[in-house]
């Protein structure tokens, strides 16, 4: 069972169908108990960091996120879910995240007026490194993505994947032993985001 | 580097996908879930769906199809007709849409896309706009005024004017559907997208005379166009969204090359 974590940050419908169209059961909970004992964790979610890490303390799913993703089960982050996996955020005036992986997120500084923010579409992901969630996916396939800011992962080394904009070179695919953290959205990205899923629901959470 | 969208519209009347010039002489093309599936498989960007009679039968969206679509496809897909309401924007979000597009009601009520915005985020709310060219005058400086309900009534609006205001209100997206040019398949009007593209900060997206491959690439070249919306020149089967990206790519424009 994949459990889809709610925490009033964004429609979870896609992701529910994204996995539904593979054959895969989720359930979507805000349940602490439900998220702690969880056995493969999503963590989705849009809009401001600030408001999205009010409602995980208001909700009571800070330190049961912790404790799941230092459990060592696989954790997938999307967009500002892999955002919030960082240890802070320049976005509502500096924001304190999980800190689940080193790093921080900045936001896009265009060089141009036609670098629009937000980053709005697809764009190729080049892959520095091979990885489980990679399986049969080949390096510059593209993906949808849609965010204003970007995350800055401390080591090179949680580096998976990187994809360039607006004149900066970021890490779209972060990951560390049992989390791998997508900027862009496996469930919008068609086929190539299912596989991204199909091979999530596949690992471990080992690499 | 980002790659422009190639995005089919599909305005659907009583389940049935039509096409007409300028709202009129639609003739029927087909199932709405069929050919967002074909245009899936075949590699298009986005999707645009239009419920083209909801708004002027005062009734809601069908959301059924909506949830079909949102089962047929994994790409972002907009969602337009009808919406008046925070709980309607709501309920085609649920079901599975990724955008809602407002145009007429956002006229007569343009709080609706701050509320939208704040609500549900700004890449959630896409404006459609639809400016017939008129004389340049004081109350007209771009030489577009915005119409609503099908073209048939006139606003007293500036398109530039309006587009700087909805994109200040939130609007995180701006198609700019031209009245002179939907359905003629003789281009895009390249300076209206033009004017609107360099007068906001958020993406626009084409719309109204695609007819072949090299219109894409005029409007993105010229018009400043994010991305571009097609019609009736694959509804037909002239083209196809493949034959489209690889002419588009021939010329130097970047799409997405995997699907």
């Amino acid at each position: 069972m994949i459990v889809i974590v709610d925490y009033k940050a964004g429609n979870l419908t896609s992701v529910q169908l994204g996995f539904g169209a593979l054959g895969l059961e989720t359930r979507v909970t805000r349940d602490p108990a439900e998220i702690a004992r969880a056995g493969r964790l999503v963590f989705p979610g849009v809009g401001a960091a600030g408001a999205a890490m009010r409602n995980l303390r208001e909700l009571g799913l800070v330190a049961p996120l912790q404790a799941a993703a230092a459990r060592g089960i696989p954790f997938l982050g999307i967009c500002l879910g892999t955002q919030i996996v960082l240890g802070r955020s320049e976005e509502d005036g500096g924001t304190e995240t999980l800190g689940l992986l080193p790093g921080q997120v900045r936001r896009f500084q265009p060089l141009v007026p036609t670098d629009k923010v937000p980053q709005i579409g697809w764009n190729s992901v080049a892959f520095r490194r091979p990885h489980p969630v990679l399986a049969g996916l080949a390096s510059g396939s593209e993906f949808y993505f849609v965010h204003s800011y970007y995350p800055a992962p401390a080591n090179e080394t949680d580096v998976i994947g990187v994809t360039e904009y607006a004149g900066a070179t970021f890490a779209s695919l972060m990951g560390r032993g049992n989390i791998v953290a997508a900027q862009f959205h496996p469930e919008k990205s068609g086929r190539m985001g299912l596989q991204l899923l199909k091979n999530f629901s596949n690992w471990d959470g080992k690499c | 580097m980002l790659t422009r969208r190639i995005i089919p519209c599909l305005d659907v009347r009583n389940r049935r996908v039509t096409k007409g010039v300028r709202f009129q002489n639609n003739v029927e093309l087909g199932d709405p879930i069929a050919l967002a599936s074909r245009y899936y498989e075949e590699g298009c960007d986005e999707l645009v769906v239009y419920d083209i009679t909801a708004s002027a039968e005062r009734r809601p969206i069908d959301i059924e199809m909506v949830r079909e679509v949102a089962r047929a496809i994994h790409i972002p897909f907009a969602v337009g007709g009808g919406i008046a309401t925070l709980a309607d924007m709501e309920r085609v979000l649920l079901a599975g849409a990724e955008k809602i597009s407002v145009n007429s009601l956002a006229v007569a009520n343009p709080a609706l896309i701050g509320e939208g915005s704040r609500a549900f985020g700004a890449q959630c709310i896409v404006l459609g706009m639809d400016p017939v060219r008129v004389a340049v005058d004081a109350r007209f400086p771009s030489g577009y005024e915005i119409t609503t309900h099908g073209f048939r009534e006139r606003t007293g609006m500036d398109a530039v004017a309006w587009a700087r205001r909805a994109a200040d209100l939130g609007a995180g997206e701006i198609v700019v559907n031209s009245v002179d040019a939907d359905g003629t398949r003789r281009g895009f009007d390249l300076r209206l997208t033009r004017l609107i593209a360099e007068a906001v900060g958020v993406p626009v997206v084409a719309s109204g005379g695609a007819g072949k491959p090299s219109h894409l690439a005029d409007v993105f070249r010229e018009g400043l166009a994010d991305a571009a919306i097609v019609a009736g020149m694959i509804h037909t089967g002239e083209f196809t969204i493949p034959r489209i990206k690889s002419e588009l790519a021939a010329s130097g424009i970047p799409v997405r090359a995997t699907w």
